[in-house]
């Protein structure tokens, strides 16, 4: 045999060898987290509850860190009742956040988990001032405030504690996500901004197109108010400016993460029109 | 103000009602503007502090209060709108009826071998060429030369390859591309632009070898290598910027709109690491591939001359691909800290989530490159007679090999049985289940590295006796040195390993890697004092076995499976994201494929870089190939 022919056999052959290794080994696919519908009209406590046990092992990829000992990275929220965990940090002097009660607690170490640092568990060099935990309601896991309930809601309820959460009303955004089987479609892009503005729902609680709601500011003429880019602003980020004689937290926050850029934009032009 | 007849302002009607009305809306129009800018000059005023709340994703109003910059944006012209990164829909990505990401991930990953490759060849020429200026021995400088020349049409390759995944991309991730279009800007003009400053200095490096050879044109001839290296270390950071923005994104807002320099975007996090990484793996890579270049050319001919020559140059390419690879595992520390300082779910979903599985897969490849590595320099001390000195060590070296490669492919989980799980007491062995954890596979990777040292130290030493008066102190300091570091390892392995949080494992991991750095360097450097005049015993190249010559082969095809294997993870990291929490990739592939499956892509663009660089050789020797005159008889009409 010549040289060529035994150096090709024995190069496939050792490529091979590695094929086969790679092929023995356990075959775990990781899904990406595909957008489902909610029905909150049918929604009971107990559903809801396993919707955020299902959140919390899913797309809150919460279990790559909150490990039982040795493994984890963090504390171990699931073998703990994070109820009197919650209890006894309020009460630490160490405390710096603004929550009173468990749940809110529990919401708070979500949304700025540097309000308080378990010791032992912060950022190298932080001196336990600085988590590593990333903001769970931005990429990105990007949790909704529905999802970060339901996850609430698990926690309270795993221990045999009461559920202080109260469940999503239909006001509520009805969209969450959870990991589901591949092959789950995702809504299709609107095409017209007419159809952009039914698809979220602006109507629900907006004054705009004939609808009279008022939840929210009235948008008949909010081209006479708002520049585009502000109508922009308050749509990926509606927080950021209350007007006078309504509360935050109100308008669903996950806009940016849901709408297409154009779908976006169709909206935007569409508002900036809108002048009395 | 009124005037009378005469046309003389009369006194008196300059106080009149209707004057003291304006006079008091002007003092208080002035006293209120001067209140509003002391309220936000403190901090006070709402519009202030709310732009500050949301900077920077776009200029703010509170409504009911006066526009900020009102007259100069009423007269400036309108600014271009901030554009966020794209967010298409799965309809949005072309199908051609086969997967998107397989057709690119051929194309990327032939293009980076074969790119690794030739970054890596002239760099390590140009070491070879200065270490043949500086010993005057012209076999280094043919044999840089050589090297140039069976490389030389990789470029071509690495450019091929390059054009055709850009074209995949445009075609199959159009919203993507445009988005990296609009983040990097000009600097992809600029990429290209250094294509023909490469070019240049390739041509002219390899053209001109022979031209500029002696004196002080050799000198021209070196700083023509030293700017091809430099044009080509450019590209390859450039390129890298992409790669690390795609994985950690900076310079742009949470949406994606760019609001830093180019230099900020490009300077994220873990561009330095991967730059290193990739730089270091280069050059052991392409010294593997040259290496099986030279073996197959010694055991293509039965010319002692020949075989000597291939013997010596299939050693230069083991000795650059073992000692570039003795530093890498240190590279891949830094690079997987800083991901994890980034973003712990990243690197916990690298290296203890879904994709913790391919790190056995590593273990088996890094384990076949050392154990191939060590077997090389183990059958090359037969060339030297002083070799016998030190082969009793050679068994207890191959020992704790196995026995360090057995612990780091041994996994944490096994898959197991219901009888067996109820047989075992539980998913983990009681013995094996220590072993599957990174503590135990850190000392077994830094033991390995060290006896490849030792290997590669016996092997340097094996043609020379020192003669300098403190060599009996020299050797118990290095001893010393040995078994100090490897108590060290074991130790802080064992103790931070397991009796401690995982926090403190890490750490451990930096004085591991710390006592193996220092058991490399000094051995260096004492080895250079201590044989500096060394009595030379006679070395006889050529003369190593044939089977020693498949180590060399066995060392490209684990590199560029590794490298491979690497890849994946290095893309995977991101998950469902084509720019990590900017951009959503919503395409049909965007979940993480299986290691079977990654496994079965790496194979197959590793046999098609096996079979393009076979063609590779056939070219740079078919140079070289002269057809001889027919005869009269066999060519007709020559005559």
């Amino acid at each position: 045999m010549n040289v060529l022919a035994k150096s090709m056999i024995f190069s496939v052959g050792l490529t091979l060898v590695f094929t086969l290794v790679a092929n023995l080994l356990p075959q775990v696919e990781g899904e990406a987290p595909v957008e489902e519908e909610v029905d909150l009209g049918s929604l009971t406590m107990d559903d809801f509850v396993t919707l955020g046990e299902s959140l919390f092992m899913g797309k809150g990829t919460c279990t790559l860190c909150h490990k039982p000992a040795p493994l984890g990275r963090a504390p171990d929220i699931q073998g703990d009742n994070m109820v009197e965990v919650a209890k006894e940090r309020l009460v630490d002097p160490r405390y710096q956040g603004k929550a009173t009660s468990p749940e809110a607690y529990i919401r708070e170490s979500m949304v700025d988990p540097s309000a308080y640092v378990v010791a032992g568990w912060g950022k190298k060099g932080s001196n336990d001032s600085e988590s590593p935990m990333p903001h769970v309601d931005k990429p990105p896991t990007a949790l909704s405030g529905l999802e970060m309930d339901a996850i609430i809601a698990w926690l309270e309820a795993k221990d045999g504690n009461e559920i202080t959460v109260a469940l999503p009303t239909m006001e509520a955004s009805a969209e969450v996500a959870v990991v589901a089987p591949a092959g789950g479609g995702l809504p299709a892009p609107a095409a017209t901004p007419e159809e952009a503005v039914t698809k979220y729902g602006c109507q629900a609680c907006h004054t705009l197109l004939g609808s009279s709601a008022s939840l929210g500011p009235a948008l008949d003429d909010v081209g006479d108010r708002l520049e585009p880019e502000q109508i922009r602003q308050s749509i990926i980020a509606p927080d950021a400016v209350i007007t006078e004689g309504y509360t935050s937290g109100v308008m669903p926050q996950d806009f940016a993460g849901k709408m297409t850029v154009q779908e976006l934009e169709m909206i935007v032009k569409l508002l900036a029109e809108q002048k009395q | 103000m009124s005037n009378d007849m005469s046309g003389r302002i009369s006194w008196p009607a300059i106080f009149s009602g209707r004057l003291w009305t304006l006079l008091l809306v002007v003092m208080l129009t002035v006293a209120g503007a001067q209140t509003v800018a002391q309220a936000a000059s403190h901090g006070m005023g709402s519009a202030d502090s709310a732009e500050k709340r949301i900077a920077p994703v776009g200029r703010v109003q509170v409504e009911g209060q006066p526009l900020i910059e009102e007259a100069a944006a009423a007269s400036a012209p309108e600014a271009p709108e901030p554009l966020a990164a794209p967010q298409p829909q799965r309809k949005d990505y072309p199908n051609i009826g086969v997967s998107s990401r397989a057709v690119v991930w051929i194309a990327a990953q032939m293009h980076l071998f074969f790119g690794a490759l030739v970054l890596a060849v002239p760099l390590f020429v140009l070491v070879i060429e200065l270490t043949g200026l500086v010993t005057k021995d012209e076999r280094y400088d043919d044999m840089a030369h050589e090297f140039m020349k069976i490389s030389l049409v990789g470029f071509s390759i690495t450019a091929i390859f390059g054009g055709t995944l850009a074209l995949a991309l445009f075609l199959l991730y159009p919203d993507f591309m445009g988005y990296m279009m609009r983040v990097f800007g000009v600097q992809w003009l600029w990429y290209a632009a250094l294509f023909f400053v490469e070019s240049f200095f390739l041509y002219t490096y390899y053209y001109g070898w022979n031209a500029l050879r002696y004196g002080n044109k050799k000198w021209v001839h070196l700083t023509l290598g030293l700017m091809l290296n430099a044009a080509g270390m450019t590209i390859m950071v450039l390129a890298n910027s992409w790669a690390t923005f795609m994985m950690a994104p900076s310079g742009v807002s949470e949406t994606g709109v760019v609001t830093g320099s180019i230099w900020e975007i490009m300077k994220g996090p873990l561009w330095n690491p991967i730059n290193l990484h990739r730089f270091i793996a280069n050059i052991g890579f392409g010294g593997a591939v040259v290496g099986a270049y030279a073996a197959f050319k010694f055991l293509s001919t039965r010319d002692p001359k020949l075989r000597a020559h291939y013997d010596w140059m299939g050693y230069t390419s083991n000795f650059i691909a073992i000692l570039a690879f003795l530093p890498l595992p240190f590279a891949g520390y830094w690079l997987m800290a800083e991901i994890y300082a980034y973003s712990q779910q990243m690197g916990i979903t690298a290296m203890g989530g879904i994709l913790a599985w391919l790190f056995i897969v590593q273990a088996v490849l890094i384990g076949t490159i050392l154990l191939a590595g060590n077997f090389y320099l183990w059958s090359g001390m037969s060339r030297t007679e002083g070799s016998v000195r030190y082969q009793w060590m050679i068994k207890y070296i191959a020992v704790i090999l196995v026995i360090c490669f057995l612990t780091w492919m041994t996994p944490h989980t096994l898959i197991l049985s219901a009888r067996e799980i109820s047989v075992l007491g539980g998913s983990h062995h009681h013995i094996l289940g220590p072993l599957g954890i990174m503590p135990a596979k850190n000392i077994a990777v830094n033991l390995m590295l060290i006896v490849t040292f030792l290997s590669f130290q016996l092997y340097r030493r094996s043609d020379k006796v020192a003669v300098v008066p403190w060599a009996s102190a020299a050797n118990a300091c290095m001893v010393a040195i040995y078994l100090v570091a490897i108590a060290n390892i074991i130790f802080v392995g064992v103790y931070y390993g397991y009796f401690t949080n995982t926090v403190y494992k890490v750490g451990s991991s930096v004085i591991q890697v710390a006592s193996t750095l220092v058991v490399i360097i000094s051995g260096l450097v004492i080895d250079g004092f201590l044989y500096k005049g060394a009595k030379r015993l006679p070395s006889h190249w050529g003369q190593v076995s044939d089977r020693s010559q498949y180590a060399l082969f066995a060392l490209p095809i684990a590199f560029t499976w590794l490298m491979g294997l690497m890849g994946y993870v290095r893309s995977s990291v991101k998950t469902h994201w084509h720019v990590y929490t900017v951009m959503k990739d919503n395409s049909p592939d965007n979940f993480i494929p299986t290691i079977g499956y990654a496994g079965n892509m790496i194979t197959l663009v590793t046999i098609l870089f096996l079979l393009f660089v076979l063609f590779m050789f056939w070219i740079a020797n078919l140079s070289s190939t002269r057809q001889t005159r027919p005869t009269t008889a066999e060519g007709g009409a020559v005559a």
